[in-house]
């Protein structure tokens, strides 16, 4: 379990790397004008505040990944309350299951992340593949 | 909404750079070109999670709004590499949902993407 606090400069940071052009994303009269107390994180930022839970869930030693050999291999995101600057996100990771396909050992992840009342915002489902 | 979208985005050259600092991920398989083909890579690569924002911000954007999308799913497989121009296609498969891919140079980095937008 780990918390992140949310920046706002974070968000924007973010939203311009990513190419995200939406008003809401940068400027806070746009994001209080749509009904948000402040810059509005877009869906992807979930892997930002995610990810310090997800680390040591993944390197745990017990999973036992060789990560010289890992990639990348899926990625689901289901986002349910909007994630605005200030907020403070606290995700839970878990350990689902290994799969082995062929040559290939699928490792599979999941995230819980919720805001500070304890309002669900994203759950996320990581797939890594050892070859 | 349109039923069949297709977006080209090209990643400029210090995109990967930008990326890292924006989400934190410093793997230099991203960052360093020696490195990334001493592992066997053919160069520096784009970071997954960064062509998957570009899809999801495609779907955000086909709503009018990136708060819209509900959820997405893909599965990464090709690498994405600076300074080519990617596409990616949505074509809706029922109402709310559509199918998702990402194609760089014949290469899919995102296949079997699934985006289901709120409406």
């Amino acid at each position: 379990m780990s918390s992140y606090l949310v920046g706002r400069e974070k968000i924007r940071e973010y939203a311009s790397a990513i190419g995200e052009q939406a008003p809401i994303c940068h400027d806070v009269e746009a994001a209080r004008a749509a009904g948000y107390d402040d810059v509005v994180a877009p869906p992807m930022f979930a892997a930002v505040y995610s990810w310090p839970a997800m680390a040591p869930v993944v390197t745990d030693p017990d999973v036992g990944i060789d990560f010289s050999r890992m990639v990348h291999g899926g990625q689901e995101f289901t986002w349910h309350e909007p994630v605005v600057a200030g907020d403070e996100i606290t995700t839970e990771a878990a350990f689902t299951n290994q799969i082995k396909q062929g040559e290939l050992n699928v490792f599979t992840f999941t995230s819980r992340s919720v805001n500070q009342r304890g309002e669900l915002v994203c759950e996320g489902t990581w797939t890594n593949i050892v070859r | 909404m349109d039923e069949h979208r297709e977006v080209t985005v090209t990643p400029d050259r210090y995109l990967t750079y930008r990326y890292a600092g924006a989400s934190g991920d410093f793997n230099p398989i991203h960052l360093d070109d020696e490195f990334a083909t001493a592992v066997g890579l053919p160069g520096r690569i784009l970071h997954g999670l960064w062509t998957m924002a570009q899809v999801a911000r495609v779907h955000g954007e086909m709503a009018g709004d990136p708060l819209a999308l509900k959820s997405l799913s893909v599965q990464f497989r090709g690498l994405g590499v600076p300074e080519q121009e990617i596409t990616i296609t949505s074509k809706a498969r029922e109402e709310g949902v559509y199918a998702t891919e990402a194609v760089q140079d014949g290469n899919k980095l995102v296949r079997r993407g699934r985006a289901v937008l709120r409406i």
